[in-house]
């Protein structure tokens, strides 16, 4: 992006009491850590002043300052933190030298509007922080799981090893034990067979429902929406507590009367309440795809001699496909991550992935479930993916239709 | 085509008159839609509708005493419980009675349970009299009051048969005044003693913790959300996966994640005392109380609040902020007086959605919680689980149903139900 704003070296009575007090804060922090907080200030407010006016006074070369900040920086983690430090030195390094030229060059002011005042710059960027901040708290939970998972020791904390990035504190054994030990194999074959299976449910049900409701005279439209979407806005534990009690009824019957077996009921059970917790998911993102379908399009085939279920299957389905995909996986994901229906409803023949996870973290601990919180992340990912790609496939669909 | 000179009504192609004709298409259309509809709506009422309709029946449902015990509450009918004497041989002999059907049955320790969440110690009366009474025989040994006294005292105090008089009607509202820290005792409706009321502070705790976890996912939502909406769509695109990605996550992996960050061997307590804010032995507790509750719940929900005030922001043009500026507000005036009225909507939206979602959850809790950041759905699952009162697990369900409708109803009335959007 071109600089919208002239930009101008800044002097450095401006300069350097800026970086010395980032200096200081970040100098803070290491002096707490290894004994006296004032020596840190005091130390890391002169170091970083001191480097930074070598830089633009002395050195005038931004690339040797970089390779000279990161080498300073790497030497003092290592001295101060050992291993790890290097990991601390090599951002700390860099991030000092890009803000040092950032704010001697003035290059603060280039991609902001030419008229802001020194005060509303400020604000610009103490909001980036505040929002930086605030996605960090988002999203770095998750890095911690992913890391220990890794974790040799059965631990919940890291080890001293593992922040040396000694290879000897890391393994793969969590993994292994989650695709050798019967328990978390069984959970997760039950997450496999029951997840798809209700989506189908929700999904066939839902995509006609969905097709239906969006028809132009729909008879009590606004109430039907709502029983329809009620699944999702009643509490997981409510619906658990009328789940469990009418599902109870339901497999008696089944088992007592009909002679039914007791796996087969249970496995039925879960399906069936799982599939009604995914409807809404399904109804919503079909019902939106459906907005913008082209309705001539369908009036068209008729004309042509399409019956409605060719008409359907030939035109309407392929349009529609990928709100009905994302909609599936939004009923997928429901099932495959539920854990209170199940818990209430289910007997320990069905137990889910997430239902063992449940048990492990509130009884025994184990870092197994670090491992597969991280393939859950990864799947998550792909999940999130997909749908992204759906969405976007989707608006170039409508996109073709003439509107 | 019907000739235009011709005087009556417009007809069709096939020479019904018009009208009729496209009442006819509009009645089938509206009879496909319906078909369409019917088998996931029938599902859904029969899975979910009628089991929710028979937990808020369960709630107010007492047939037990009347359907174990029959005699004995015909019988119980005419005695006066305010004479301050015990009923006459009639009805001993009717309870004689019905204990030996409900022995055979195996019913009269189900009686007792439920007897006992009234009186404390009626449950052992009825299964230390059922293995007597099981034995005996309804003419040969009658008659049976002073027996039954001689079995257990329990049965020679008037206390005892009032607490059946009291519950022997088929619907009740015990569990109710239950779930808010009362009780029906043969006098009417009185207070549970000091040491008992957990209920209404449950239910308060429940909605104070749910008005900061929405306080705060506002407070870390709304700057996100306006720098999504202000940012170019390519980078907005970019930061919005940073706000789905956790949005996706199993609710287990990020609750597992908030264990392994706030416990006292956890990252964040590591970290502090390396940094040496806090001493080895001063760890924070921020587990296992309501700080952890907050903190992972405020994480959890997030992205419901984010995602709202984003669609409302979205429709916000920049420049409004700018035409204030140029008329001469300054940066707090041109935002507070133009810019937040009009994301007021996404507010409200992403709030009530919190607010809903919070008030019902029960995994997170459970896991971060402790004793002291439970919510009242954990207390339901307790009554479902392991104190088996089920009545009054369905009672407390049937009030938190009450306020989310009452919430979902706002929500409908700010948001509308259709408009609900996903990702």
């Amino acid at each position: 992006m071109a600089a919208l704003t002239p930009i101008s070296r800044k002097p450095l009575s401006f300069v350097l009491p800026i970086l010395a007090a980032a200096g200081a804060l970040v100098g803070l922090f290491f002096g707490t850590a290894n004994g006296s907080g004032l020596i840190g200030i005091v130390a890391g407010a002169v170091l970083v002043a001191g480097l930074g006016y070598a830089y633009v006074e002395v050195l005038k070369n931004e690339k040797t300052a970089l390779w000279i900040s990161l080498a300073v920086m790497v030497v003092l983690g290592i001295y101060l933190a050992g291993i790890p430090g290097i990991v601390l030195g090599l951002f700390f390094g860099w991030f000092f030298w890009w803000f040092t030229h950032w704010l001697f060059e003035g290059r603060y002011r280039a991609r902001l509007l030419p008229y802001l005042t020194p005060g509303q710059v400020l604000w610009h960027y103490s909001f980036r922080v505040i929002c930086g901040l605030i996605f960090f708290f988002l999203v770095s939970p998750l890095v911690p799981v992913i890391w220990l998972s890794f974790n040799a020791q059965d631990f919940f904390t890291f080890t001293p090893e593992m922040l040396r990035f000694d290879p000897a504190g890391y393994s793969l054994k969590h993994y292994q034990d989650f695709f050798t030990n019967g328990e978390w194999q069984r959970s997760f074959k039950n997450s496999l067979i029951i997840a798809p299976i209700a989506t189908v449910i929700s999904v066939s049900l839902g995509t006609l429902a969905a097709i239906g409701l969006s028809q132009s005279h729909v008879p009590f439209r606004r109430a039907i929406m709502a029983i329809l979407i009620s699944p999702m806005i009643v509490p997981l534990i409510i619906s658990a507590t009328g789940m469990f009690f009418f599902y109870s009824k339901i497999g008696n019957f089944m088992e007592g009367t009909m002679g039914l077996d007791k796996n087969l009921v249970g496995y039925f059970k879960v399906v069936l309440a799982h599939a009604v917790l995914g409807i809404p998911f399904v109804i919503i993102t079909v019902t939106a795809t459906l907005v913008g379908f082209d309705r001539s399009l369908t009036r068209a085939a008729a004309n042509m001699g399409a019956n409605p279920v060719t008409t359907f299957f030939k035109v309407q389905m392929p349009l529609i496909l990928p709100g009905v995909i994302s909609g599936g996986l939004f009923a997928f994901i429901t099932s495959f991550d539920e854990v209170v229906v199940v818990l209430f409803v289910g007997s320990a023949g069905q137990k889910t992935l997430p239902w063992q996870m449940f048990t492990g973290l509130r009884e025994q601990i184990s870092p197994t479930i670090l491992a597969v919180a991280t393939i859950l992340v990864v799947i998550s990912i792909a999940l999130l993916t997909t749908v992204e790609l759906l969405r976007r496939r989707s608006e170039r669909l409508r996109g073709m239709s003439p509107a | 085509m019907s000739d235009t000179a011709q005087s009556g009504p417009v007809l069709a192609a096939d020479g019904t008159p018009l009208k009729k004709s496209l009442a006819r298409a509009l009645r089938l259309q509206k009879t496909r839609a319906l078909l369409l509809i019917a088998p996931l709506l029938l599902f859904v009422l029969v899975s979910f509708i009628v089991p929710i309709g028979q937990m808020l029946w369960r709630s107010v449902e007492n047939d037990i005493v009347s359907d174990t015990l029959p005699l004995t509450v015909q019988a119980l009918k005419t005695w006066d419980a305010s004479a301050g004497e015990l009923p006459d041989e009639a009805v001993y002999a009717a309870f004689a009675r019905d204990m030996i059907v409900a022995v055979k049955a195996k019913e009269h320790t189900k009686l007792g349970t439920r007897l006992n969440y009234e009186q404390t110690g009626i449950s052992s009366m009825f299964r230390q009299s059922g293995r007597k009474v099981g034995k005996w025989d309804p003419v040969a040994d009658a008659p049976f009051k002073q027996k039954l006294i001689d079995v257990h005292d329990g049965w020679g105090d008037i206390n005892t048969w009032r607490v059946i008089q009291t519950h022997a009607r088929k619907v009740t509202p015990g569990y109710f005044l239950n779930a808010i820290d009362m009780r029906l005792t043969p006098d009417g409706a009185t207070t549970q003693p000091e040491d008992k009321r957990i209920l209404i502070k449950l239910f308060g705790r429940t909605l104070f913790m749910s008005l900061i976890i929405m306080g705060s996912c506002i407070l870390l939502g709304y700057p996100i959300a306006w720098l999504l909406a202000n940012l170019p769509m390519r980078q907005a695109n970019i930061l919005l996966i940073l706000v789905l990605l956790p949005f996706w996550t199993s609710l287990l992996v990020r609750t597992s994640a908030w264990k392994v960050l706030l416990q006292s061997q956890g990252v964040i307590n590591e970290i502090l005392v390396w940094l040496g804010l806090i001493t080895d032995e001063g760890r924070l507790v921020m587990i296992n109380n309501q700080f952890g509750t907050i903190v992972a719940m405020t994480h959890i929900l997030l992205p419901f609040m984010i995602l709202p005030m984003y669609s409302v922001m979205q429709t916000i043009p920049q420049t409004y902020l700018r035409a204030a500026k140029s008329l001469g507000a300054t940066n707090w005036t041109a935002f507070w007086r133009v810019y937040f009225p009009q994301t007021v909507p996404g507010i409200g939206a992403g709030s009530i959605l919190v607010f809903i979602l919070s008030i019902g959850y029960y995994i997170t809790p459970e896991i971060v919680g402790g004793t002291k950041g439970v919510f009242i759905s954990n207390r339901i699952a307790y009554h479902i689980s392991s104190s088996l009162n089920w009545g009054l697990a369905a009672a407390l369900g049937t009030i938190l149903l009450a306020v989310v409708l009452l919430l979902y109803w706002c929500y409908d009335k700010i948001v509308g139900i259709d408009n609900v959007k996903l990702g």
